[in-house]
């Protein structure tokens, strides 16, 4: 099979005239294509030689099939020679470079043998050196105005663009046509092309301007026929027709003496075109357009951009046995694991080779044929014949014959390892495996603490899924991309999957002082986390027995856990009484206990580091923080549900009382703005240093007006009930913050756009409602009123206009950020670090010598730190240190 | 008119030193390369012109960093 060749280097270079004739099996003589028949013309652009059409048929140069034969080149010989925009800023530079009599470089004989020798070893030790020492020389020879050689002077040369030169000689100005470029590149010594860093074996500079022009074979412009029966020709051949056209008509009028003046004409047209063949995007001219008006896709047009040969098809691929559809959230399903639709496992299979172990089983998957779950699709024999079962009439003869060596194509089934992915993927967590659990319905299930690693949520978002075909490929999934060997981001040091939004508010209900469970309740609770073994001692006996939450959670915690830390509820309170915290927001695990505090975002959140969750992750292994989340999550969603959990308009309504307060707070604001303006006005501000007097204005009446919006909110923070569902969420850290409900209970406060208060609209006014100049708050954006009350039709347009800058910078910051990553990605993608600790290029150049300098694994980190010592301390004394 | 100083007595310049042949080799051999696959340093850098290293030198930077603390680094000083 393999002859155990490897490409040790390639070489790129350019076609000489003489290589392009030695490769081609036809000149190309004329511009028609085919005859009245319909049959291609010999010596036309769809010349048989050139590639064969339709199958069945013999290629006349090689003989093979259509499936065989790569198709052939052709070539034309242009009346005149034209130049190659691909090469222009070359020709360009060495036209500048060389005497324009005796071709020679510009550099005088002395240094050239220097740099001559010095090239030679460069070459050999610095090749990257040698490459700056070429631009050297050709900076220098573009600037020398005499010929060191024969003394010849020098003129500028201009580049029109995109095709043509002029020189600026003292007589005038003088266009030089290809015939005069090609014979002074003709004229550079072989020696002198080196100094300037071509290779002159591979690539004469004067191959850059064209005589010949190769024509592609047919296979890379392959005609298609439309349903009409009508042929429609490739853009290339088009572009090619057009080119031999004019090839022609130029030759005619040569031929025939015809003025000057036409003969140009027609040269300039050949060479517009040999140019839109090349590449249809160069600045200058006008692209060349089909009869419809779209431009034509030419060659580079091929290559470049993200559809392009490279992006579109050598880099990206499309694969088989891969799935897409809607997601949903299921929190019944454990973290590793993804619910796929059951006519999804009955469509993407699994190759199992039959083993006298699985035989038994195997049968009955054929048996059940690929219909029936779990079935098969297809049968491999042994020779390699494959057996599709939607066709065989006795699936249980079949299954009969079934013996070791055979390879079953099965449905997938519960516990298989699949590739789940959500684009855009940007990190590594973007695909993790999880174990396939096959579920009825159309969506792909997931538990909820896996959307931040892929960013999901369910307003419509759909998945892909990939199933590994391999035994190896499934064990390096399952081994390293396995959702619980995910759960620490080497992005913070700290766990990206935890609990969020509902998870938490249960998390602070179940742990909160206030929660006593009778005997049914705890154990519904303890049945859903799938606990096993006895209830623990009720804390209360009588009247009634109860248990409390921390007594449940702590039945989760692995037994030698000893931690201590501040929850999210922290009031931050000037002196810290730690364990006696009246807001039992101090907490304290000791031996797998939890004795004190509640558990909120900042013992079990996602994406918070130094957490509870984060602890048993690095303590006590990911099988464990696994199984913690499974599990105690369920029974916090219960207890959530048991409880009963929702927000009203009552949670954010304030008495009259506050709401006095608040509109005193608010008139003083706007007086302090008056009076702010008032004094602008007389010319008594005294302007910020660094600042206009209007700029000044303006911060000074945002802070008065911010800090209004803050001792508003403060006043009815004051007053809203600590206890209702909206509080709790906003405390526990699981959803809002004290900000929002004050926006939904106080007022919303200054809306801006570009940090300013609003100043667009109308000419030195936002709204016609306001009168020119007016500067007060109400004029310029600030909302009085909360969400609550709502907002008046003026205040709901200034909302909606900061609100509309928000939605407009995430769509610029994605498009940015995205096209930054992937230059980003495409720079390091060959790094990586050495078992030696080092990091290295795929050459073995060193990048650092330790990774990070210290050679720590920020996944592995204590958020960033390589031990956090203060906790090894605690966990071994069970205490805080004392120092 | 300020005094002229010495630039490798700065605090902000972090200590570099002329590796001699056999620490050179060792080092080499240590990171299984060659002299160019380290990371590189033009002669004409300051610090390198004030410590008289030449083309095919090995110098070793000892600097302050966020992550170590303390970090050793090595330049292999090329013509430029």
């Amino acid at each position: 099979m393999s002859t155990g060749k490897k490409i040790k280097a390639i070489k790129f270079g350019i076609l000489s005239p003489e290589d392009i004739r030695r490769i081609s099996v036809t000149t190309i003589i004329t511009s028609d294509t085919y005859d009245e028949d319909g049959m291609p013309i010999e010596g036309g652009l769809m010349d048989r030689r050139l590639g064969i059409l339709e199958p069945g048929q013999r290629c006349p140069i090689c003989g093979n099939f259509m499936s065989e034969c790569p198709g052939h080149f052709g070539h034309l010989e242009l009346a005149r020679p034209v130049v190659h925009v691909g090469f222009i800023k070359i020709i360009h530079n060495l036209l500048r470079a060389v005497c324009r009599s005796c071709g020679r470089l510009l550099i005088n004989p002395r240094s050239m043998k220097r740099y001559l020798k010095l090239l030679k070893k460069l070459e050999e030790n610095w090749p990257v050196l040698a490459e700056r020492l070429n631009v050297h020389i050709l900076k220098k020879a573009m600037k020398t105005m005499t010929c060191p050689h024969c003394g010849e002077r020098q003129y500028k040369i201009r580049l029109e663009k995109p095709t043509t030169f002029y020189e600026e000689r003292k007589e005038g100005i003088v266009r030089l046509t290809p015939i005069e470029v090609r014979s002074r590149l003709e004229k550079i010594p072989d020696e002198d092309v080196k100094l300037v860093g071509i290779d002159p074996d591979h690539s004469r500079p004067e191959w850059m301007i064209l005589t010949v022009l190769p024509v592609p074979p047919i296979a890379v412009r392959p005609s298609i026929l439309l349903e009409s029966g009508v042929r429609a020709e490739d853009d290339l051949t088009h572009k090619l027709v057009d080119i031999v056209r004019i090839n022609e008509r130029l030759k005619e009028n040569i031929e025939a003496g015809a003025p000057q003046l036409i003969i140009e004409d027609l040269w300039e047209l050949l060479q517009y075109h040999v140019t839109t063949y090349f590449d249809n995007e160069v600045p200058g001219i006008p692209p060349a357009k089909h009869r419809s008006g779209r431009p034509l896709r030419t060659l580079a047009q091929r290559l470049k951009g993200k559809e392009g040969r490279f992006r579109g098809h050598l880099s990206g691929k499309r694969v088989d046995f891969s799935a897409r559809t809607v997601i949903s959230p299921d929190p019944n399903l454990s973290i590793n694991e993804v619910g796929v639709p059951l006519d999804i496992a009955k469509i993407l299979t699994i190759p199992e080779r039959v083993a006298p172990w699985n035989i038994e089983e195997l049968r009955r998957y054929v048996v059940n044929g690929p219909e029936k779950w779990p079935g098969a699709n297809y049968i491999v024999r042994p020779d390699g014949r494959r057996v599709d079962l939607r066709f065989v009439k006795d699936r249980k003869a079949l299954a009969e014959t079934l013996a070791p060596g055979f390879v079953v194509e099965r449905h997938l089934k519960d516990g298989d390892i699949v590739l789940f992915n959500r684009q855009p993927s940007l990190h590594r967590m973007s695909i993790m495996a999880h174990a396939v659990k096959v579920l009825p319905g159309r969506t792909f299930r997931l538990n909820l603490t896996v959307c931040p690693p892929y960013n999901a949520d369910f307003d419509g978002d759909e998945m892909n899924l990939h199933v590994p075909q391999t035994e190896e490929a499934r064990a390096e999934a399952r081994i390293l991309m396995l959702v619980q060997n995910q759960i620490l981001s080497p992005r913070y040091g700290g766990p990206i999957i935890g609990g969020l939004q509902d998870y938490i508010s249960g998390a602070y209900l179940l742990t909160s002082k206030a929660t006593l469970l009778e005997k049914r309740l705890a154990s519904d609770l303890l049945a859903t986390a799938k606990y096993d073994d006895a209830l623990p001692e009720p804390v209360i006996l009588s009247p009634k027995v109860y248990w409390t939450g921390k007594q449940l959670i702590s039945l989760f915690l692995p037994p030698k856990l000893n931690y201590s830390l501040k929850a999210n509820i922290c009031q931050k309170c000037a002196v810290c009484v730690k364990e006696q915290c009246p807001h039992d927001a101090f907490v304290v695990i000791r031996r797998g206990r939890l004795l004190a505090g509640v558990f909120d975002k900042k013992s079990i959140g996602a994406q918070v580091p130094e957490s509870v969750l984060h602890r048993i992750i690095k303590d006590f292994g990911t099988d464990a923080a696994r199984i913690f989340i499974d599990n105690t999550f369920r029974m916090f969603t219960c207890f959530l549900e048991y409880r009963g959990f929702t927000m009203t308009l009552d949670d954010v309504e304030v008495p009259a009382e506050a709401t006095m307060r608040i509109r005193e707070i608010l008139e003083d604001a706007y007086d302090r703005v008056a009076k702010l303006i008032d004094a602008y006005k007389k010319g008594e501000l005294e302007p910020i240093p660094g600042r206009t007097l209007e700029e000044t204005l303006e911060m000074r009446i945002m802070e008065v007006l911010a800090e209004a919006r803050d001792s508003a909110g403060e006043v009815a923070a004051e007053y809203l009930y600590k206890f209702n569902n909206a509080y709790i969420m906003a405390r526990a850290g699981a959803r809002g913050n004290i900000l929002n409900l004050t926006q939904m209970a106080a007022t919303l406060g200054q809306q801006s756009v570009r940090g300013q208060r609003i100043t667009r609209g109308y000419k030195d006014r936002t709204l016609p409602h306001f009168k020119p100049g007016d500067l007060s708050a109400a004029a310029r954006g600030f909302v009085e009123r909360s969400f609550k009350d709502g907002l008046n039709p003026i205040e709901m347009f200034f909302h909606a206009a900061g609100g509309r800058e928000g939605l407009v910078d995430t769509a610029v910051r994605t498009s940015q950020s995205g096209y930054m990553q992937r230059r980003l990605i495409n720079a390091l993608q060959d790094i990586r670090v050495e078992y030696d600790g080092t990091v290295r290029l795929t050459t073995g150049d060193i990048v650092q010598f330790a990774y990070g300098e210290d050679g720590v694994d920020p996944a592995k980190s204590d958020h960033g730190k390589p031990v956090n010592i203060d906790k090894v301390i605690e966990r071994v004394l069970g205490h805080k240190a004392v120092i | 008119m300020l005094k002229k100083m010495n630039i490798v007595d700065h605090v902000l310049v972090p200590k570099h030193e002329v590796l001699s042949p056999g620490e050179a080799a060792k080092i080499l051999k240590e990171l299984g390369i060659k002299p160019h696959q380290l990371p590189w340093i033009k002669a004409s850098d300051p610090v390198i012109v004030a410590i008289n290293a030449k083309p095919g030198d090995i110098v070793r930077i000892i600097r302050k960093s966020p992550t170590a603390g303390k970090t050793i680094v090595y330049r292999y000083v090329v013509p430029g």
